[in-house]
Order: structure tokens, then C-alpha cells, then sequence
């Protein structure tokens, strides 16, 4: 191997580190919870919930969300800086959705065009 | 005898040899020529389209192309010069080469993605270049909805396409270098020991990463508009087009950083360098980068301030945008402090660094008086804003860009440029630049429309002067390609250190050895510390 490429595959490998591996019983467990919110937004989308539609959906998107990157990406075994990186990636869509609904939500507030 | 001596020796250029051995490389040296060598051909094309596009403004009619291919000119300038040259310019070349190098690295941190990067540049590069040849785009670079996805007659999709693949080749650099910078410091390379252009790459990196995702998913919903009907940003058919304008200025003003970032990094270096004194407030420079990635953030809403944005809104983003001023007005003032009192040479890069300097400060106070509310309805998309970006990425980044290749060259080549060419070029660039923008500012004052390639007679003059100075400014760009192709063959060997400077690249022989250094550095000393570095000798009294 590069003598280059030994420095670089050691930082590559000290990355990922030694951490656990959940068993397959842990995996299964969270395919069941993901199908069952699957089949919840299904049954959630027949019923007229007004105003909490899209909030209920979103809530259980979510939710799933979440379940995929604790268990299927490891992140309950990643380092600080590793769920940092993840927690900034959740914080940028907040202030996309933040500043863009800030715009939606006062559009009609005047009666003119803005 | 000192040309055989270069040979010689084992470098990056000569570790190998044939096509292969360049294109398959997992060096991030050669990795950063490829790029360049790319980059070059897309600012080429780039500019040649700008060309056009100066040559039928020189009078009032439409004299050399129809309103049409007017349209497809000015956004495959854009297009070609945002997404294929500014964006990848100086991470992907100048970046590439010496981040590792500044930190002690022998490499990147993953050479291969590194490689992979710079694959789908081209891959992205080749849509773009097949919508061109195959009829050309006409929405401007900016995509706006409801045209680009129902009323456009062009080649949208390959043209969007092209920048959804290079979209990724820019995340991937970037998460390159904040891996590398995290872990293959050498030893002693504390964060505040790291030299300011490793600093402003480490925020564009951030930018990079967190940005453009959502550029590609909203070019993948345009796609998904235009092809499949599916109503997004169509009125029509349910959907929201200032939708579209949240999603596109929310990566694409952060973009404006990912493109300047790097440039500031690059004066940091210049400017310590020729005025032999290290960056006056480093830590606030180092951290103004950072709120500069951050706040950029927050800023998108002031493109939208007459498209329909409600008025709360906008009153938010104007303050917001006025707040991204103070970071950048951190770099500037802590620029011309450090140059108080040094012991200042202008030599090439200094005197693009100088341009620079100025220029931005011109784009920059121009931004200011686009994000106010009321002077924005007054002068939006008219030619103070084409002015005002140009300042920004003309002025600032390319002048940046120049300014680094002539200072690093002859590290990346081991040979100097002739000086007085170079000297000549830069004065080229500065005068023909402000020639061909500043009429601009007047003309968008005085209500000229961008683009439009018919217009009233009484803007003609300005329109003559701004493609006078596009010619000058042509000149200024041809030239450099001369005499850089021309110093490969005949220019003077260049020593390892031909400036002086500090940084860890200045340790190494020029051009330096596959793996940068014979041995991994330990770092003793902090960012541009001139007291190991020998001074030149004067005479005094």
C-alpha cells in the first residue's frame, strides 16, 4: 500500500472504531416498530384530523426517522462529534422549515402583495 | 544543472508516467491538477459565452442573436461559471493540493472519494455540456418556477441533472476535508496553530455539506414537476412557486460563501506573506469564517423580497442579512491592520490580494444596500445586481483564485513565472474588471433590466465602456494561461520556499515528493510565525 495511503486508511479506520453489534432479536424489534408506524401514517391518512394532518404524519415520520438512525446507522454508538454532525444536519432542516414557514405563515397578515 | 537536479528528484509529477497514472491517481496533488485543468476549460467556456453576450450589448438592437439564444447565452454563462468553476475553484484545486500539506497530511483523508469527486464533476460537467451542444438552456441559473418546469422549451432536465451530480462531488470534497482536518493533523497542529486558509476551507466545508442536499432535492422536484406533473411549485396544479425560491436561495446564497470563503483563505495567506507579519486577530478571523458559514445561513429571504415574500418575513431576513456583514467586515479591517506597519512587497499575488481587498469591500457594501427593503424594489434584476454579485465572485473569487495560483505555483510546478507579465495581468484584470462593471452599478441604477439584449438607446455608452472592459479583462485572463503554459518549459527553477513564507508547504521541496514529506512534521509554533523564517537583508540609515 501508498506509504500516503497507510496514514490515510488509519484515520479511516480509527473512524469507525470498535463499538457493539445488536442482535439480530434488536433489529427485528425495530423493523416491527417501523412497520407499524408504517401501517399507523396509512391509517392515520383515512381519518379528517383538520389542522393536525400533516403534524401527525410528520410526527410519525419522525419518529421513524429516529428509530433508523439510532439502530440501522449506529449512531448510539458513535462519538460525540459524529451525532453532532447529526444533530446539525436536524438543525439546518429546522431553519429551512423555520424561515421559510415564517414567510407562509404570515403572507395574508397585509392585504397586499410583499 | 539546476533543471537536472529538479529531474532528478522524485516528485508528484514524476512518480509516474502515461494517462493512466493521472487518472487513476489517488494523489490528491495530481487529483488537484485534473481539477484544474478542468476548471480552466469551464472558465474558458464560461467566459466565452460572456463574450457573446457583451458583444450584443454593444448596441441598443438585437444585432448578432436572436432574444432566445440571448437567453440560453446568459444562463449557460451562469450555470457553467456557478455550478462548474466558482463552486469547485479553489476547494477543489488549490484546496485540494495544500489543505494536507498546511495540516502536515500526507494525503486526504479518503484519496479514493477524492478521485470519485472530481468523476462526477465531470460526469456533471458532461449533461451540461450535452444540453449546450444539443440546443442549450433557457431559464436562467436560477431554475425559477413555474417556467423551468412548464413553459421551458429547453434542455432543463439534462442541464439540472448536470448539476445534481456535481452537487455531490462538492459533498463529498467537503466532507473530505473536515475528515482530514479532524484527524490528520500532524503533531503539534493544534486548531489555532492551523493556518487561516485551512480555517475558511473548514467553514465552506460545513456550507458544502449541509447545503447542497438541498439544491439536488429541489432540482429533483423541478424534475419531478416537469416530468411527471406532480404539483410542487405550479399554482396549477396545487403547488407554490416562491416554494421553489426558499429551496434554491437557501443553498445557493450560502453558495456565494462556498464560492468567497476560500478566497478570504487564500488572502489570509498572501497577505501575511507580503507584509511579513502574521493576521492580525487570527482567532477572530479564524472565527469569523465560521459565523460567516453559520449566518449565511439565515440571509436567503432577501432574494425574494419582490416575489411575493411576505413583508414580516422579509423585514427578517433584510436585518439578518445586514448581520452577515460584520463577519466579513471582521476579515477586511483585520486585513488592513495587519498591514500597518509591515514590511510590505507587491509582488504578484500581493497585488490581486490588494484587488481583492478592494473589490469585495465594493461588493460587499453593494450587498448591503440590495438587502434593504426599499432600495431592493428599486434596483432588483437590474444590472446593480449583476454588478454587485460580479464584485463579489469576480472581483473577490477569481481575483482570489489568480492571486493563489501565482502565489502557490511555484510549489505546484517548481518553476517561477516571469514577474513582469504577471504584474502586467493583475493590472489587466483590476482595470478591466472595474471597466466592465462599474457602468453596471449606474446602469442598474438608471433602470436597465438584466436580461434583456435590447435596451434604450441612452444606456449605450455604458453598455460600450462594460464590453470595452470585458475585453481588457479577457486579455488579463489570456495571459496568465500564456506564460504559466510557457514557465513549465523555460521558467526559473523555483526554490522551496521562493517567498519566504511560513507553512508547512514551504517545508517541502518544490514540487513536492508523492507523499509530501520525508517525514511527518511535529509543529513547534503557531500560523505565520516569522521569527524561523530568514529575513531579507537591508541597509539602514
Amino acid at each position: 500500500m501508498d506509504q500516503h495511503l497507510e496514514q490515510s486508511a488509519h484515520a479511516g479506520h480509527a473512524a469507525h472504531g470498535e463499538h457493539p453489534i445488536d442482535s439480530v432479536r434488536t433489529y427485528a424489534l425495530v423493523l416491527v416498530v417501523l412497520l407499524c408506524l408504517t401501517i399507523a401514517t396509512a391509517l392515520v391518512a383515512t381519518i379528517d384530523l383538520g389542522f393536525f394532518n400533516i403534524v401527525v404524519a410528520l410526527g410519525i415520520a419522525v419518529t421513524k426517522m429516529m428509530f433508523v438512525i439510532w439502530f440501522f446507522m449506529h449512531v448510539r454508538y458513535s462519538t460525540t462529534l459524529t451525532r453532532l454532525v447529526m444533530v446539525s444536519g436536524v438543525l439546518w432542516l429546522i431553519i429551512l422549515l423555520t424561515l421559510a414557514f415564517a414567510d407562509f405563515a404570515t403572507r395574508g397578515w397585509l392585504n397586499v402583495l410583499g | 544543472m539546476e533543471t537536472a537536479a529538479v529531474l532528478e528528484r522524485e516528485t508528484y509529477l514524476n512518480a509516474s508516467y502515461g494517462l493512466k497514472s493521472w487518472l487513476l491517481t489517488k494523489d490528491h496533488k495530481r487529483i488537484a491538477v485534473l481539477y484544474f485543468i478542468t476548471v480552466s476549460i469551464f472558465f474558458a467556456i464560461g467566459g466565452a459565452f460572456a463574450g457573446l453576450i457583451r458583444l450584443e450589448l454593444l448596441t441598443p438592437q438585437a444585432d448578432l442573436v436572436s432574444a432566445e439564444t440571448y437567453n440560453k447565452l446568459f444562463t449557460m454563462h451562469g450555470v457553467i461559471m456557478v455550478f462548474f468553476f466558482l463552486i469547485p475553484s479553489i476547494p477543489a484545486t488549490l484546496g485540494n493540493f495544500f489543505l494536507p500539506m498546511m495540516i502536515g497530511a500526507r494525503d486526504l483523508a479518503f484519496p479514493r472519494i477524492n478521485l470519485l469527486s472530481w468523476y462526477l464533476l465531470i460526469g456533471g460537467g458532461a449533461f451540461a455540456i450535452f444540453a449546450m451542444v444539443s440546443g442549450g438552456v433557457d431559464t436562467g441559473w436560477t431554475f425559477y418556477t413555474p417556467f423551468s418546469t412548464s413553459y421551458s422549451n429547453s434542455y432543463v432536465i439534462a442541464t439540472a441533472l448536470g448539476i445534481f451530480i456535481a452537487g455531490f462531488s462538492s459533498i463529498l470534497t467537503g466532507l473530505n476535508f473536515v475528515v482530514t482536518v479532524h484527524r490528520m493533523r500532524a503533531p503539534g497542529m493544534t486548531w489555532f496553530r492551523m493556518p487561516l486558509f485551512v480555517w475558511a476551507h473548514y467553514a465552506t466545508s460545513l456550507i458544502q455539506i449541509l447545503g447542497t442536499p438541498v439544491i439536488a432535492v429541489t432540482l429533483l422536484l423541478v424534475l419531478c414537476e416537469r416530468s411527471f406533473h406532480i404539483g410542487i411549485f405550479d399554482p396549477a396544479l396545487g403547488g407554490d412557486p416562491i416554494l421553489f425560491e426558499h429551496l434554491f436561495w437557501f443553498y445557493s446564497h450560502p453558495a456565494v460563501y462556498i464560492m468567497v470563503l476560500p478566497g478570504m483563505g487564500v488572502i489570509n495567506e498572501i497577505v501575511s506573506t507580503y507584509s511579513r507579519k502574521p493576521i492580525y486577530g487570527y482567532v477572530f478571523v479564524a472565527f469569523s469564517s465560521m459565523a460567516i458559514a453559520v449566518v449565511g445561513f439565515l440571509v436567503w429571504g432577501h432574494h425574494l423580497f419582490v416575489s411575493g415574500q411576505s413583508l414580516y418575513a422579509g423585514l427578517v431576513f433584510s436585518f439578518l442579512s445586514y448581520f452577515v456583514a460584520i463577519p466579513s467586515a471582521v476579515k477586511v479591517f483585520n486585513w488592513t491592520a495587519t498591514l500597518y506597519k509591515g514590511s510590505i512587497s507587491f509582488d504578484t499575488p500581493m497585488l490581486y490580494a490588494f484587488g481583492f481587498i478592494g473589490l469585495f469591500t465594493i461588493g460587499g457594501l453593494t450587498g448591503l444596500f440590495v438587502a434593504s427593503l426599499g432600495m431592493d424594489v428599486h434596483v432588483h434584476d437590474t444590472y446593480f445586481v449583476i454588478a454587485h454579485f460580479h464584485y463579489v465572485m469576480v472581483g473577490g473569487t477569481i481575483m482570489a483564485y489568480l492571486g493563489g495560483v501565482h502565489y502557490w505555483w511555484p510549489k505546484m510546478t517548481g518553476r517561477m513565472y516571469p514577474e513582469d507579465f504577471a504584474k502586467l495581468s493583475a493590472l489587466l484584470v483590476f482595470v478591466g474588471f472595474n471597466l466592465t462593471f462599474f457602468p453596471q452599478f449606474i446602469l442598474g441604477y438608471l433602470g436597465m433590466p438584466r436580461r434583456y439584449h435590447v435596451y434604450p438607446p441612452e444606456f449605450q455608452v455604458l453598455h460600450v465602456l462594460s464590453t470595452a472592459g470585458a475585453t481588457v479583462l479577457a486579455l488579463g485572463y489570456i495571459l496568465p494561461a500564456i506564460y504559466f503554459l510557457w514557465s513549465l518549459r523555460y521558467g526559473k527553477v523555483a526554490g522551496s520556499n521562493p517567498w519566504r513564507a511560513t507553512g508547512l508547504e514551504w517545508d517541502t521541496p518544490s514540487p513536492p515528493p508523492t507523499h509530501n514529506f520525508d517525514r511527518i512534521p511535529v509543529v513547534t509554533h503557531g500560523a505565520y510565525d516569522y521569527s524561523h523564517i530568514p529575513g531579507e537583508e537591508i541597509e539602514v540609515g
